[in-house]
């Protein structure tokens, strides 16, 4: 591939066939072949000035976000570090959190932003992948674009907006028609155990739900489009039924791409921060019952960063940052290389990322 | 037909119906929160909303002119930092990106677009606003920049890939260097598909508020200063929202139908020009 780009002007004069080609020194000072010790190197760059500059400018402008992401890790790791040094790896399972007396237990937050990711990937997936299915498989033509479009709104949607909706939409709806049938019915178990204020695990779960269902549903999308037609064709040939095809060909075909794409929206649930903090309840507290309130780690960080009372409050902020951000990296890393594994090469995925 | 084979065809047409359903159920979550905007924010817009300044909590009146402002200001301030950077990683990955710095900026942006973004916060309050010694504007739009980059930067490198490679051998034959090639002929062929990734990237940060909570603060005044705390509309509804007065959730849904549209204009006209002209009609 390197050879095809490589400036034609150049490459005709250095064969000799190009005599009349004006000679500046300044602008091609490659002009004249000499050794080339790293051949390969050499026509990667171009010989010519400019070419060698835009290659620079475009190289300093890419290694930007390699930068930002280690001085990210970097200042995260630094500013968390009293706090490390203070509490150890028991930070993240113990529960005290006293800004006050200076004990920092981080338990509860990771608790509460593992609990409402999974409830919410409880409610989207089935939705998600419903929508991805829907529309690669069964939805009339015309009706695909429409839907795809709507269902990508949802991803337009600011996270602010979304805890408003929760607030005095979502919550009064909650309380009114959903909460006390459940209460009803299973309130005996400790998963719907205690009074409901409104501002919940389950609230915020639901919120999450929708927020991550646009980014589930478009990969999954492009996932099942990727899986060769020949897939359905054999198991319709073979008699299957038409949802037989689907989930006994087709399905199975693009797992890995559709576990990235859930795991994609667990990685997104992690991190979601307003529309959680305005819905959760933030409460410092572990509670197996949806009803009752909880906390993030982002909840957390929103509320508490820029009111920190001591150096180690911050540094404790600090590391619940780098619990969170070190999570998602991993989180999002798994999901790019399932993804990557069924479209290999293609950017399937990259834009909802 | 068989028992069997009935009930086989049963069950198809039963799934058939229900991921229907579910797909219609994504649509209607869009279509109530959509209505509720228009619902509770549209009669509280008025000229008074768009051109007055916040008034004192609990008196009724007053408007979001400063934080309309302000988020013209910050996003305006993040696109000028983030877009060129973004544009350039992405013309770096389109046109240098198959070697092994290609593969770690491509991950590294697929990473950083999953970040949580108060995680970003962190970024830019620590770079900017401690040594700076107070919250300002200017971190504020960093941080949004941060988060636009990589957005940025994958999109453009989409949009570069789509462009024929007989053009760029064309000119190249042409006699054109590789970098005219790169910026006159590819990088100008898709500018459209650049320019709405651009748009899109610039929505999405135009919505956030999590990374400007301790950078851009907020502020009840008029501000103009990059360097002194900034409002911006997603900070007004997440303070009004969260506030004990009805007068401020009547400002909050207006303040959130105001962001909702700006973004949806943005949103919208980039994603309907970009199906136009690349017709993935999928």
């Amino acid at each position: 591939m390197p050879d095809r780009y490589r400036s034609v002007t150049e490459a005709a004069y250095v064969s000799g066939r190009m005599t009349t080609l004006p000679i500046n020194p300044a602008t091609t000072p490659d002009a004249v072949p000499a050794p080339v010790p790293e051949p390969h190197w050499q026509t990667l760059r171009g010989r010519n000035v400019g070419d060698r500059l835009y290659r620079a400018t475009l190289t300093a402008l890419a290694l930007v976000l390699p930068l930002l992401l280690v001085t990210l890790l970097a200042e995260l790791v630094v500013g968390a570090w009293p706090a490390i040094r203070r509490f150890g790896l028991p930070f993240v399972w113990t529960s005290v959190w006293d800004p006050v007396a200076g004990v920092f237990g981080a338990a509860p937050m990771i608790f509460g932003t593992l609990a409402s990711s999974l409830l919410a990937l409880l409610i989207a997936v089935p939705l998600a992948l419903g929508v991805a299915i829907y529309l690669t498989e069964f939805s009339p033509k015309w009706l695909r674009q429409p839907i795809a479009f709507l269902v990508e709104l949802l991803a337009a949607i600011p996270s602010v907006v979304y805890g408003l909706w929760g607030i005095f939409v979502l919550i009064p709806f909650l309380r009114s028609y959903v909460v006390p049938p459940l209460r009803a019915a299973l309130g005996w178990t400790p998963l719907f155990g205690g009074v409901f204020y409104g501002n919940s695990l389950l609230a915020g779960g639901i919120i999450l739900a929708i927020m991550i269902v646009p980014y589930i549903a478009a990969v999954s999308r492009e996932v099942l489009l990727a899986v060769p037609a020949s897939q359905r064709e054999a198991a319709l040939g073979m008699g299957a039924t038409r949802w037989e095809a689907v989930w006994t060909a087709v399905v199975p075909y693009g797992r890995a791409g559709l576990i990235g794409a859930v795991i994609l929206g667990l990685g997104r649930a992690l991190g979601e921060t307003m529309a959680v903090t305005m819905v959760i309840g933030n409460r410092h507290d572990i509670s197996l019952s949806v009803l009752q309130p909880a906390y993030t780690m982002a909840a957390a960080i929103a509320n508490e960063f820029s009111e920190a009372v001591s150096d180690l409050h911050l540094a404790a902020m600090f590391e619940v940052g780098l619990v969170l951000f070190v999570v998602t990296v991993i989180v999002n890393a798994c999901a790019r290389l399932l993804i990557w594994r069924v479209a290999r090469g293609t950017a399937v995925g990259s834009r909802a990322l | 037909m068989s028992g069997r084979s009935l009930r086989r065809h049963i069950t198809s047409g039963l799934m058939t119906g229900l991921v229907a359903v579910l797909s219609f159920t994504a649509v209607l979550a869009l279509v109530l929160i959509l209505g509720d905007l228009i619902a509770k924010g549209a009669s509280s817009l008025n000229w008074d909303f768009f051109t007055k300044n916040p008034v004192p909590a609990g008196q009724s009146g007053g408007g979001v002119a400063n934080a309309i402002v302000g988020t013209g200001i910050i996003v305006g301030l993040a696109a000028l930092i983030g877009l060129p950077i973004g544009i350039g990683t992405g013309l770096y990955l389109a046109e240098y990106g198959s070697g092994r710095l290609g593969w770690i900026v491509r991950f590294v942006a697929d990473v950083l677009n999953g970040t949580p973004s108060i995680v970003i916060g962190i970024f830019a309050w620590t770079w900017l606003v401690r040594p700076m010694g107070g919250y300002s504007a200017l971190a504020g739009s960093v941080a949004l920049a941060a988060l636009m980059i990589p957005m940025i930067a994958r999109t453009t490198e989409e949009m570069v890939r789509l462009v024929p490679h007989s053009l760029r051998e064309a000119a190249l034959a042409l006699g054109y260097p590789r970098w005219r090639t790169s910026l006159r002929v590819v990088a100008r062929t898709a500018l459209a598909g650049i320019v709405t990734g651009c748009l899109v990237g610039v929505a999405r940060i135009a919505g956030e508020t999590a990374p400007l909570l301790f950078t851009a603060l907020g502020n009840l005044n008029f501000s103009t200063s990059v360097t002194q705390p900034m409002q911006t509309l997603p900070h007004q509804i997440y303070e009004y929202a969260s506030g004990p007065f009805a007068e401020w959730h009547r400002l909050a849904w207006a303040s959130a139908l105001v962001l909702m549209s700006l973004v949806l204009l943005l949103g919208v006209t980039a994603r309907w020009a970009i199906r136009q002209r690349h017709g993935s009609a999928r």
